[in-house]
């Protein structure tokens, strides 16, 4: 192992489907975690972002799942997997404006369709993967090394 | 202009953050869509929302506004408050709508959020 992919630190979390109560948290705690060990104040709130909707699309579309937190001092990473319905039309649900939330979750305040496609514009490296039927996993990649370009 | 001020405005209500309203606010949005908010806020918005579940709040920290205005009287929950109380967030209602509480701030020279028209 080199170096620069050495993990200086790893979190894991639990998302239960359909717990909106408890939804966002683990998200809410990833950011108290990137403010206490000093990470930039952007890529912060770029990972909460991108964290906070990853979390929110496995409550409100899969049964449960996990998100990982992982730095090393090049990078950070969050990973979520979950076990649901998976996504069909990945190109589709890439689209701003796509959703198939429900009206109650319009009400919660979601289903404006801007989830995924926000993960994207604030990651510096994104990767979908769905087996329908079975589940969805997501890489979220943020460069912590400023001279690396967007 | 002042959390004080905007609360005079719009005959707010304060929720949580008695002892904030010397802050300063730059700019404000609206919107009951938290992943619209996600999408278009920036640290130090003024949130205007008719959203009073835990999520706003929630939605507010992950963005680092400056405070939640809740529109048509509403009021957050309990976790709301928590959350808003712990991470030092102000929380106003007010009992003006959505469209005439944005409106009175606006007219009274509280721009929106810049840069929102060219966004790539
Ligand atoms: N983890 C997932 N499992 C199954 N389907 C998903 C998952 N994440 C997203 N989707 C599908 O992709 C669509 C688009 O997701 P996206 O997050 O962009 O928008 P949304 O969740 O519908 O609304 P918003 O994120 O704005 O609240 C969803 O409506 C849903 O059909
Ligand atoms: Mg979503």
């Amino acid at each position: 192992m080199t170096k620069s992919d050495e993990t200086l630190l790893s979190q894991h979390f639990e998302i239960t489907g359909g717990d909106f109560n408890n939804a966002g948290k683990a998200s809410t705690s990833i950011k108290e975690i990137l403010q206490e060990i000093g990470i930039d104040s952007s890529i912060t709130v770029r990972t909460s972002i991108a964290s906070y909707e990853a979390e929110m699309n496995v409550v409100m579309y899969a049964r449960r799942g996990e998100l990982t937190l992982n730095i090393t001092p090049e990078k950070l990473h969050l990973k979520l997997k979950d076990e649901g319905p998976g996504i069909k039309n990945i190109d589709m649900a890439m689209q701003e404006g796509f959703s198939t939330a429900t009206d109650e979750m319009r009400e919660m305040g979601f289903g404006a369709g801007m989830g995924l496609p926000n993960i994207k514009k604030n990651a510096d490296k994104f990767e979908l993967f769905s087996i329908p039927g079975k589940g969805t996993s997501l890489d979220i990649i943020f460069c912590l090394n400023k001279t690396e370009k967007k | 202009m002042t959390l004080k001020e905007i609360k005079e405005l719009l005959q707010a209500e304060v929720i949580v953050g008695k002892n904030c309203l010397d802050e300063e606010i730059m700019f404000a949005g609206g919107s009951d869509l938290m992943s619209d908010v996600l999408a278009f806020g920036k640290p130090g918005l003024l949130l205007l929302t008719g959203l009073s579940n835990a999520q706003s709040v929630r939605t507010a920290n992950i963005i680092e506004t400056k405070a939640i205005m809740y529109v048509r009287g509403k009021k957050p929950d309990k976790a709301g408050i928590a959350l808003a109380r712990e991470k030092g967030i102000p929380l106003l209602s007010t009992k003006h709508m959505m469209y005439t509480a944005c409106g009175l701030l606006f007219s009274h020279g509280l721009p929106g959020v810049s840069g929102l028209s060219s966004k790539k």
